[in-house]
């Protein structure tokens, strides 16, 4: 396999049952992605993008096909093995950030730490990410107390806390307001650049879209 | 609510045994098949008590009747001055003792729960009572009148419900019940001591079944209470729970987490409700201090926080482990 690669789709499809009908999320995906690419996914809804985020990052198991993350082989892993996966390989963030209400931002944060067997005290590094996310000052504060742009923000940090070979984005604009939504993409930009972060961003936002390096297109469930 | 009721069980029994020690009598002499809790009859002759005073041991014996009101109350018909013989009396608190035949006395209790002041008409057996004397509680009754007067209105003149016999050594006390029991077979005998040991929930036959029906409702209850509490409060976190999932987090550590929580919780408000037993206690002590009396049964506090562990982890196990199981992405998308 080549070391490059972060992200290596072949065949890959998922059928949901529904009742007696068998619904075709995914038709046969192949994809690539490289290690330190910032790629957008867009398609319409009902393309299938979320279902193939949904299987890359380990939350759903696909029907058939091959899903390699960082050399990881997806096929016929166990549920512990997903959650070993998203615990060290992959970063999450949702469209509806997802924070734990109980939690102040810098706990939220710390969770995940905590989670992945990790020291919870913040290294100077990603104090420094912090500050360029802007919310090392509103750490302290339960994400009620946030704007939608800063809990998102705290999100992106908590995705990338653990340093995870691929950072997964659903819609993180969608929530937002224009202003936030380009402050949120920047922001991912930067970490993409400056870290070299691995990114793939799930958006049915054209504009979103345009800040990644590569754009993917859905349809119907196939890459077209 | 609980211990709430266990106590209420046991400090109503215990006041109960609390005023017939008060009386001062060795041995308590009442009727065939009466239970040891309640009097609803008056069917002994008031010729006992003399011919009681002629036997071996025993100096004094005083009659008293007792009719039953709504509630808990009950009215007691007695002689000032047999009782005064007895134990050397009531000490009266304000006014003094039954003069008039419509003179009625009350304990302190009594006369604050129900507002009363000397010479307050009280109704009570289908006719008036001028108020003429409060005394300190803890001895006979909560509410007395003249004995002749009590018999008279209830259509049982010259009948008694119970008997207090004083003997010459308390330490014969035994012996005498012992005798009297073979002379008047089939009557309830026994030493002071005795009958305020059967005052317990163990010991009343009927009382043990209701106290236990009473404190088994609010097991029952309390439990629900706490697992549905619990079932809620967890079903509710089903978004949260999906989260740690998807951030890596096992059904173990998820799972231990919940535990560990609601352990915590339960505790607490185990702790609570103990601290709130006091402030019902308070409650009942200053609103209906004649009728309900709550004691502090130390004893059921382990066995309350038991029921609230078990409830509550119950109660949130059993969604926390169908929220671990379901999947993380309907789990994330639980409103």
């Amino acid at each position: 396999m080549n070391e490059a690669v972060m992200i290596e789709v072949e065949g890959l499809t998922k059928t949901y049952q529904v009742g007696d009908v068998a619904v075709h999320a995914l038709r046969g995906v192949d994809l690539q992605i490289q290690k330190g690419e910032f790629v957008a996914i867009i398609g319409a809804s009902g393309s299938g993008k979320s279902t193939l985020f949904h299987i890359l990052g380990g939350l759903t198991p696909m029907s058939s096909g091959t899903v390699r993350i960082n050399g990881r082989d997806l096929a016929g892993m166990t549920n512990a093995e997903r959650t070993q996966l998203r615990k060290t390989t992959v970063g999450f963030v949702f469209q509806k950030y997802n924070l734990l209400p109980t939690l102040s931002a810098e706990d939220n944060i710390r969770m995940v730490q905590y989670i992945a067997d990790r020291d919870t005290a913040f290294d100077p590094a990603f104090r420094e990410v912090l500050g360029l996310l802007g919310i090392a000052d509103r750490l302290k504060h339960k994400p009620r107390a946030l704007s939608g742009g800063q809990q998102q923000r705290v999100a992106i940090a908590r995705g990338i806390v653990n340093s995870p070979a691929i950072l997964l984005a659903d819609e993180p604009t969608g929530n937002l307001d224009s202003e936030n939504s380009a402050a949120v993409l920047k922001l991912m930009k930067d970490l993409n650049k400056r870290l070299g972060q691995t990114i793939l961003m799930i958006t049915h936002d054209a504009e979103a879209a345009a800040y990644a390096d590569r754009l993917v297109k859905m349809k119907d469930g196939r890459i077209v | 609510m609980i211990l709430t009721l266990v106590g209420v069980s046991y400090g109503t029994l215990d006041g109960t045994a609390q005023r017939a020690k008060g009386v001062g009598a060795d041995i308590l002499f009442r009727p065939p098949g009466s239970s040891a809790i309640g009097l609803s009859s008056a069917p002994m002759s008031d010729k006992i008590p003399a011919l009681l005073m002629q036997e071996p041991h025993v100096t004094f014996a005083m009659g008293t009747m007792v009719q039953p009101l709504s509630g808990f109350d009950s009215i007691t018909g007695l002689d000032l001055d047999d009782f005064k013989r007895l134990n050397g009396g009531f000490h009266y608190l304000q006014g003094g003792p039954l003069v008039n035949d419509d003179d009625l006395i009350v304990d302190e209790f009594y006369a604050k729960q129900k507002h009363l002041k000397l010479g307050d008409v009280v109704s009570l057996v289908n006719h008036d009572w001028k108020l003429s004397g409060i005394y300190e509680g803890g001895k006979l009754a909560r509410i007395c009148v003249k004995l002749r007067v009590l018999q008279t209105l209830t259509g049982n003149p010259g009948h008694l419900s119970q008997i207090y016999i004083r003997v010459d050594d308390p330490n014969k006390a035994q012996a005498v019940v012992d005798a009297l029991r073979v002379k008047y077979h089939g009557y309830q005998i026994y030493t002071m001591e005795e009958f305020t040991s059967l005052l317990s929930i163990n010991s009343v036959g009927m009382l043990k079944s209701f106290i236990g029906v009473v404190i088994g409702v609010a097991v029952i209850v309390g439990f629900i209470v706490v697992f549905m509490a619990m079932y809620t409060a967890v079903l509710e976190r089903t978004r949260e729970i999906g989260i740690l999932k998807a951030v890596g987090g096992s059904s173990g550590l998820i799972l231990n987490i919940l535990f560990r929580e609601t352990l915590l919780l339960a505790l607490l408000g185990a702790a609570l409700g103990i601290v709130l037993t006091y402030g019902t206690q308070w409650l009942m002590k200053h609103a209906v201090p004649a009728s309900l009396v709550q004691e502090t049964v130390y004893g059921w506090w382990p066995i309350a926080a038991g029921i609230a562990v078990v409830g509550a982890l119950l109660g949130a196990i059993v969604p926390g482990v169908k929220a671990v199981k379901q999947d993380v992405t309907e789990a994330l998308s639980y409103e």
